[in-house]
């Protein structure tokens, strides 16, 4: 039942810090974030950490457990051996404020950047119109419950702050294709994708969809089909060909 | 003098939930600049964790539904406390609300031809949810977070700038509220990244802070609902009613501990799902109260054929209102016929196919799985109360969320009346649209009609500043804000829970005494810097002040009605129906002090009134009240 676990936890600010230790109770069915919240309660009363729902709703707790990207309080103990270090660290494409919370807000510009649901002008409230199977593709992407991980996966921004200018990362060129397969929508999402959100430099590796908390298919169901789309768009001879032709 | 950020705005949302962002929408469409402060990130709030679905009576499943059956259902759900005015306009302009969301980009389930799909909910007559799978809140957070980021595009394109509009100060926490005379001038905080302090100057603020659910140990509620909003609309002197009315959701998770309190959602129940005890038993055909006597199938045979023909059967009763069945459920574990976590057993595996109750309800798949081991597509659910939402918030004008202080507003689950003593599932997040704009709109009204504007007082941000750093302040006993904030949640819960009884919630009373002169010796470790010891420091004064409200007003009201039970009472009192406790605060201090008056409700307008059949009123009513009723006068 109980026992005493080994923790290593990230401890600093944007300018220093590291690996802290503690010893810490563990009971039964308790998940990493209890452990974090124990550790606040007894040992370290100012240790940062953003948290909300403690159900995996909200998205709030992302970190680095053992070094992969997981949510906090959907981690369970139970899923490490009594005798194993647990290694917490704060997400490392974002700049660290405090102990295990970064600042994100990169998601928020980007989120921004994303010209937003454009419905027909003449249809009114109450006259929408979708069969199920037509608005399924869009929900699995709106299940997104913004916790950043597959941001802070994505190699093409991890290791490259230099990328992060030009690329909007997987949660948002999900949100594009989202917008794209929405029965309703209106507006062209295909070429911006590829030239203003840098759909381009997603090489599929696959490991945003594998932190996926939510288990959303993000590369099959989202990146790979706007890729589909911009390839039959831009590289298509006969389009290439009808473009140059009548192009205004 | 105090260093602080100043931001001028002609109205300042506290609290980023459903209603705030929809009350931010109203008043930006008006043509005003709106800050929106949330404690937690953008787009995080409590809102997400709603499940079920959002009741609007579009009559898309069954086309029997209308406004008026709505409201029926919403009044007998809170027992006839409810301000019959809200009731009345919520259940009117539901379906406006839930429409316009699609043309922000909501994706609603759909109906087979094409419309917005509507679920079974507890007290609802008719399928009236518009749902999204099992995650609706998240639906709607996103869906109005998008259309403020779309406002936001407009205003680029307008001006260049994205903030000329709307401005969401994210991880940002209000603590007092400023006024000028008598009438609201801004409203003072801090960052929690760096603990500095900033000012919202603004004549308009709109309260859309939530609950209070963290006052109690076993809750559905995240660390943000510490009843802010009731607190600073308190100590600003407007009044809080019906605060003695907590809804304890009858299915929360009992096992493992950890996770004790999280919520499982009425959509299981609404989906085929039955509760049982340890025999094996549908035990709620035996708690159908006298109330809802012969509106509720009496044997599992009617209730089975209710999910697939509603003309001919009476519906199940482990549907009844959320009261109802949280009873049911004590009843049932204190009789020893509980689950060996000390809950009762919810089943849908044996209900429905495995792939279904994936497709229906995959949040509560995932949850169960992730965090207790049980695939309840194989296994029943163990399931037992967790305190859920608060019916009592602060006062508010029907028509314009106006509280009484002028200048403050307020909407959702922080403002009260709506939801009477039992808030029917599903009522929440269509209360939210509605009144989060009517909120947006009516705040907009008030600073348009303005002929100058209220100024904040240096010697108040000081006030503001000196309380707020008080934790950093040496004392001779040094109490941890973690320690006092379990003990009031123990308390709370033990001694003013689902079933409440005088000389317990006497106990409470005094233990909250304790705790207030405890709180003065509260001392924080390390700085400013997101420094999560003080922010709970800070937030335990307002879950301090609200957790009095509800334990005076509980020990005040002698009957038992809704979410709130009396042992020592336990029948519904028709001389208490019309009588709303009044919660006000005086004096200084970190914590003023609490009295609590009653108050006569307005009489129910006759043509809403006649919407009821006699023998149902005879039920909740007075004989003097019903005097002039056509079915008495004829």
């Amino acid at each position: 039942m109980a026992y005493t676990a080994k923790f290593k936890v990230w401890r600093g600010d944007a300018e220093s810090g590291g690996l802290h230790d503690f010893d810490v109770e563990v009971n039964e069915g308790e998940v990493v974030l209890d452990i974090i919240h124990r550790l606040q309660a007894t040992q370290a009363p100012d240790l940062a950490v953003r948290w909300n729902c403690k159900a995996g709703k909200c998205g709030s707790c992302s970190a680095e457990i053992n070094g992969r990207p997981r949510l906090l309080c959907m981690t369970r103990m139970s899923t490490f051996t009594e005798d194993e270090v647990v290694t917490v660290t704060p997400m490392r494409t974002f700049p660290v404020i405090r102990d295990l919370v970064t600042d994100v807000s990169f998601n928020y510009t980007k989120a921004r950047e994303i010209p937003s649901f454009t419905p027909p002008k003449d249809l009114q409230p109450g006259e929408y119109r979708m069969q199920q199977v037509d608005v399924e593709r869009s929900q699995e992407f709106r299940k997104c419950i913004e916790c950043f991980l597959c941001q802070n996966t994505c190699h093409v921004v991890r290791d490259h702050e230099e990328n992060k200018e030009a690329f909007a990362g997987p949660r948002y060129l999900m949100r594009i294709a989202e917008l794209e397969m929405h029965p309703l929508d209106t507006a062209d999402r295909v070429r911006p994708a590829q030239d203003e959100h840098g759909l381009g430099f997603c090489n599929i590796t696959k490991c945003c969809t594998e932190v996926c908390p939510e288990h959303i298919k993000i590369t099959d169901n989202a990146l790979i089909p706007m890729k589909e789309r911009v390839a039959d768009r831009k590289y298509d001879p006969i389009v290439w060909l009808g473009n140059k032709l009548f192009r205004r | 003098m105090t260093e602080v950020e100043r931001h001028p705005y002609d109205v300042v949302v506290i609290g980023a939930g459903g209603a705030g962002l929809r009350a931010v929408i109203e008043a930006r469409e008006r043509g005003l600049r709106v800050a929106v402060v949330c404690k937690s990130l953008f787009g995080k709030a409590h809102t997400v964790m709603a499940e079920g679905g959002c009741a609007a009576s579009m009559g898309n499943a069954n086309a029997n539904d209308n406004w008026q059956v709505h409201f029926r259902d919403t009044m007998r759900g809170g027992k006839f406390l409810n301000n019959w005015r809200m009731a009345e306009l919520h259940a009117k302009e539901a379906p406006d609300r839930v429409w316009e969301l699609e043309t922000y980009g909501a994706l609603f389930d759909r109906t087979p031809d094409g419309r917005i799909s509507q679920r079974n909910f507890g007290g609802h007559t008719y399928p009236r949810l518009a749902h999204v799978g099992d995650r609706t809140g998240l639906e709607l957070i996103r869906t109005m977070q998008q259309k403020i980021v779309s406002l936001q595009q407009e205003d680029h394109a307008e001006f260049g700038d994205y903030e000329h509009r709307i401005k969401v100060f994210a991880e940002c926490t209000v603590t007092e509220l400023i006024k000028d005379g008598d009438r609201i001038a801004g409203a003072f905080g801090y960052w929690r990244e760096s603990g500095r302090f900033v000012l919202f100057e603004a004549p308009a603020v709109v309260l859309a802070t939530g609950g209070i659910g963290k006052s109690f140990k076993v809750t559905s509620n995240s660390w943000e609902y510490t009843g802010d909003g009731h607190a600073l609309a308190l100590r600003a002197g407007a009044t809080l009613i019906n605060m003695e009315f907590v809804q304890f959701h009858p299915t929360g998770m009992v096992w493992p501990p950890s996770v004790k309190g999280i919520l499982v959602t009425e959509g299981v129940r609404g989906d085929g799902g039955v509760l049982k005890n340890s025999d094996g038993k549908r035990f709620m055909f035996e708690y159908i109260p006298d109330v809802f006597k012969g509106q509720y199938a009496d044997a599992p045979e009617e209730a089975d054929r209710w999910y697939t023909d509603q003309e001919n059967n009476r519906r199940t009763p482990d549907l009844l209102p959320r009261d109802e069945v949280a009873r049911a459920i004590n009843s049932e574990v204190k009789a020893g016929r509980g689950s060996p976590h000390g809950g009762v057993f919810l089943d849908i595996a044996s209900r429905l196919p495995a792939e279904e109750i994936k497709r229906r309800l995959p949040s509560m798949y995932h949850q169960f799985k992730e965090l207790a081991d049980v695939d309840i597509t194989a296994e029943p659910m163990e399931v037992g109360p967790t305190c859920h939402y608060v019916m009592g918030g602060i006062e508010v004008d029907p028509d314009t969320a106006a509280a009484s202080v002028p200048g403050l507003f307020a909407a959702g689950e922080c403002s009260g009346g709506m939801h009477g003593s039992n808030r029917l599932g599903g009522n929440s997040l269509s209360d939210l649209l509605v009144f989060g704009r009517r909120a947006g709109l009516g705040a907009a009204d008030y600073v348009q009609s303005l002929s100058d504007r209220p100024s904040v007082a240096q010697s108040d941000v000081d006030a503001a500043a000196q309380s707020a750093l008080a934790p950093f302040n040496p004392t001779d006993t040094a109490e941890n804000p973690y320690t006092l904030h379990n003990e009031l949640q123990q308390a709370m819960n033990d001694l003013v829970g689902i079933i409440r009884k005088a000389e317990e919630i006497e106990q409470a009373i005094d233990k909250l005494q304790a705790l207030r002169v405890r709180i003065n010796e509260v001392t924080v470790e390390g700085h400013r810097q997101f420094n999560p010891g003080w922010h709970l420091a800070l937030d335990l004064r307002n879950m301090l002040l609200v957790s009095e409200c509800v334990a005076r007003a509980a020990l005040l009201r002698t009957e038992s009605r809704g979410g709130h039970t009396r042992d020592d009472f336990p029948q519904m009192d028709s001389q208490w129906r019309n009588t709303l406790l009044v919660c006000s605060a005086s004096g200084d201090g970190l914590v003023p002090e609490v009295r609590v008056e009653p108050k006569e409700q307005e009489p129910m307008r006759q043509d809403l009134l006649e919407l009821f059949e006699l023998p149902e009123l005879e039920k909740y009513y007075t004989d003097a009240e019903l005097a002039a009723h056509p079915g008495r006068t004829s």
